[in-house]
């Protein structure tokens, strides 16, 4: 089977400083693939690299057989990759149904502006903002805003989605419910790659991990061979806990 | 504010009409010069405003140089009629048309920069094109071009004329209008709301906004080249200063901005009040310098403590306005 | 051959006043991302002010700077809490536009109090001869005080606490709040300390060419297309970057009329702009 997103020896440096470097990264159809290392360990930036924020120095990014490496986020977006951010960007001054209006408009189908909205609509209702459907983006609450961020990039329909720490700064009510809401979208087809820090989403909603420290991948494997890896656990300064499974302290 | 219903009835255009309809009929009927050469301004006020408006209030860039657009359809409509005796319809939609291709070629340059760099860019294109047509033989240098008594002719001589430009300025205003509710409402004017909110956020949603910029930048140009056409073939005489006049470039934008940028009737409001703001003034005081302060001053206000402008007000306190008031 | 080099240098002298009044455009940007549409109105009422001040205090005109300097200061403050401190966290537009509107409102009074006609401001400074050619003493001293003031500039960002705090202010708004740094405060600070610049870029103008309320526009491009050539937010840059404007007037004035020069320089900034959208030191805040 091959990939839907092929990574090949990626590579980034900004000033002197190795942001990403020799990074080799593969999702499935349908996968979800789990992309976690410490603080600055270059997480976001292959995010950016990945949606076109930013130019790789290096490396190449081929997405269900297109070579999408270096196009501009507009373009990525067309070829149905979706992204939700970990500071949300909520276009504030639409509503909530606008905001996903826009998703659906420019995703990956070039629809109507009327098809769009009955999208939008649905996808609104399907993650729990229904109530919420006229309210300004602006004046939602950080769990809104976070729920909005994952609805607007579902509502482009993509067939790759990249979460970027979505559970951050939630409650533990709201990180089950956002849980809820990612194994949805991986059952209704949806290949995802995701950033996150809350440990133990991580290990239940992954099929794969792969762990990067300093830009460069430390390992890579199913939950369990990671988290028990040596280099990971010390990667994380010997806090083996902190990669318990499903139940541990988090 | 904007406010979607999936309500087939829209009220709003129904009322573009009337207004249009009123400002073609009332002087025509009552057969009265003055008020057709006041709203005439009028009209003229209201399309550089709602032109304006895509920009700024759609996209959220500030175009500064928006008078170019006016003063270089008017010279290129009054170039044609005067030297090539084109007609006037013909000579206008010519200038409409190439200022639209200038705007859309210089806009993919500069728009594919950000909105401060993008105003920067506009502040100066005025006085750059003003100095440019000061030194431009072709087009009369800083004398300007003149239009004889007979290039009225063919319109039936310059009474008739006047009232055919009248007709042909209030039909540009009302397609202004027009255009401005339905970009509003396509998928155009939607991408072009998500600019002007976060433009990061709306590229990574895939809209194409460099392109979308120029676009627009383009499509604002055209109606108010075509007024620019209108005015000065009217007027008899172009030239740099009264063409590219930057106080006329900068009360576009306190109209957007007091009337309620973002909206459809909001410039064609501000447009109107300052006007009559501008009237009062001006017979008030005996320093026009002081239209410059005050103007300045209602902007800082509007900007600091109402950015929504008057529209802008009424929608928060009265909701059911949106529909009926857009 | 040599006519040009007396006109490149100079051109190289007033470039320096061009550096000093971009400095003051690109310290603001650099710091809070706000573009100051008030600078050229700004400098306007620096030359006023030193047309004003001089015979007023009965000094000379380089005597009555330190005045002007302080009186900018004071200005630059009150402006930033008028009409700057309430945009800062909002869209880029907002703040264009307000800065604009304190132009409107500047040039609306310079106008009022002052008319359009041209003004002068009488100095006399000994002309320096140099391998045949007069330097005028006024251009020179220009030149000299700009100098003087930039390096006293540096030497505020660079060697006192204050100035770490707005590089710090600059660098990252929130960690230094995190920091214990009074962010605002220092937002003002710079804000005034910009505005401080721009002032006595104006009154050292004034000591070198007659002016009217209307200068503005011109020097204010010049400081656009300076700002861009060296870099947002780099003062350093700005000033090299007068200067080398300053070498290109040098070098086009015995070869083309005056008022082609704003369509030279605007042509050149948006040139600038579209191939090198980072500006040419690549520190950029977009």
């Amino acid at each position: 089977m091959t990939a839907l997103l092929e990574v090949t020896d990626l590579g980034k440096r900004f000033g002197g400083v190795e942001a990403v470097a020799d990074l080799d990264l593969e999702v499935s159809a349908g996968e979800l693939l789990g992309l976690i290392g410490p603080n600055g360990a270059g997480k976001s930036t292959v995010f950016n690299l990945i949606n076109g924020v930013v130019a790789p120095d290096s490396g190449r990014i081929v997405f269900a057989g297109a070579n999408i490496t270096g196009n501009a986020p507009y373009i990525v977006a067309r070829h149905g990759i979706a992204r939700a951010h970990q500071i949300v960007q909520p276009l504030a001054g639409l509503s909530v149904l606008e905001n996903c209006t826009v998703g659906a408009c420019f995703g990956r189908d070039n629809l109507s502006l009327a098809r769009a909205r009955e999208i939008a609509r649905e996808v609104v209702t399907t993650v729990g903002l229904a109530e919420r459907m006229d309210t300004l983006a602006g004046s939602l609450t950080t769990a809104g805003k976070k729920r909005l961020e994952l609805a607007r990039a579902l509502s482009a329909r993509p067939r790759l989605l990249l979460l970027d720490e979505v559970l951050a700064g939630l409650n533990p009510t709201e990180v089950e419910e956002m849980i809820e809401i990612v194994q949805d979208i991986r059952r209704a087809g949806v290949a995802i790659l995701m950033i996150e820090h809350v440990m133990r989403a991580i290990m239940r909603l992954s099929d794969r991990i792969v762990v990067l420290d300093l830009g460069r991948k430390l390992a890579a494997g199913r939950p369990q061979e990671v988290a028990n890896d040596p280099k990971v656990i010390e990667a994380y300064l010997g806090d083996s806990n902190l990669l318990a499974t499903t139940d541990g302290a988090a | 504010m904007i406010s979607v219903r999936l309500s087939s009835f829209r009220p709003f255009p129904w009322l573009i009409l009337i207004v249009t309809a009123a400002f073609a009929l009332v002087p025509w009927w009552t057969d009265n010069v003055t008020w057709r050469e006041n709203l005439i301004l009028a009209a003229l006020d209201i399309t550089l405003a709602s032109n304006l408006n895509l920009m700024l209030g759609y996209a959220g860039y500030v175009n500064f140089g928006n008078i170019v657009m006016f003063g270089l359809g008017g010279y290129i409509g009054v170039y044609l009629v005067s030297v090539w005796h084109w007609p006037l319809l013909g000579a206008t939609l010519a200038g409409a048309i190439a200022v639209s291709i200038i705007a859309y070629l210089f806009g993919l340059g500069v728009l594919r920069l950000r909105g401060a760099y993008f105003a920067l860019a506009t502040i100066g294109v005025n006085e750059a094109v003003s100095v440019f047509v000061t030194n431009f033989e072709p087009w009369g240098g800083a004398t300007g071009l003149y239009l004889s008594l007979g290039a009225y002719a063919p319109l039936g001589g310059p009474g008739r004329a006047l009232w055919i430009v009248y007709f042909l300025m209030v039909a540009v205003m009302g397609l202004s209008l027009a255009l401005s509710y339905a970009i509003r409402h396509s998928k155009f004017g939607l991408g072009l709301l998500a600019i002007g909110e976060n433009e990061d956020a709306a590229a990574t949603l895939g809209v194409p906004t460099r392109i979308y910029k120029a676009m627009v930048y383009s499509v604002s140009a055209f109606l108010p080249a075509i007024a620019g056409g209108l005015y000065f073939f009217k007027s008899g005489i172009i030239e740099p200063s009264g063409a590219f006049d930057l106080t006329t470039s900068i009360e576009a934008i306190v109209m957007v901005m007091l009337g309620g940028q973002g909206t459809v009737a909001g410039p064609a409001i501000g447009a109107f009040l300052y006007e009559e703001l501008r009237g009062y003034l001006l017979t008030a005081q005996t320093f026009s310098h002081f239209q410059l302060v005050v103007a300045g001053l209602l902007l800082l206000v509007i900007v600091l403590f109402a950015p929504g402008g008057l529209l802008g007000f009424v929608h928060q306190k009265l909701p059911f306005t949106r529909r009926w008031l857009e | 051959m040599a006519e040009i080099l007396a006109s490149v240098i100079d051109g190289v002298l007033i470039g320096a006043v061009y550096g000093l009044a971009a400095m003051g455009l690109t310290l603001i940007w650099g710091v809070m991302n706000v573009i100051n549409l008030s600078h050229g109105a700004i400098i306007v009422f620096g030359m006023f002010a030193l047309y004003s001040l001089s015979p007023m205090l009965g000094l000379n005109p380089y005597a009555a700077l330190p005045i002007g300097v302080v009186i900018g200061f004071v200005a630059g403050m009150l402006l930033y809490w008028v009409a700057v401190h309430r945009v800062i966290g909002r869209p880029p537009l907002m703040s264009l536009l307000s800065t604009f509107a304190v132009n409107m409102v500047l040039i609306g009074l310079g106008t009022a109090f002052w008319s359009t006609s041209p003004y002068n401001v009488p100095v006399w400074l000994p002309s320096v001869s140099w391998q045949g050619y007069t330097y005028t003493g006024t251009h020179i001293m220009a030149a000299v005080l700009a100098a003087v003031i930039a390096g006293l500039l540096y030497l505020l960002l660079y060697r006192t606490r204050i100035g770490k705090a707005i590089r710090a202010v600059s660098a990252n708004r929130a960690a230094a709040e995190l920091s214990g740094i009074p962010t605002t405060q220092m937002l003002a600070l710079s804000f005034g300390l910009g505005v401080t610049l721009a002032f006595a870029s104006g009154m050292l103008i004034a000591t070198l060419f007659p002016f009217t309320v209307l200068s503005g526009g011109a020097y204010q491009l010049k400081s656009f297309v300076v700002t861009v050539l060296g870099g947002l937010g780099n003062p350093a840059g700005a000033l090299l970057g007068g200067i080398f404007l300053g070498l290109i007037e040098g070098v086009a004035t015995p070869f083309m009329p005056v008022s082609w020069m704003p369509m030279i320089e605007f042509t050149l900034f948006v040139i600038v702009l579209i191939a090198f959208p980072r500006g040419i030191f690549s520190y950029s805040r977009t």
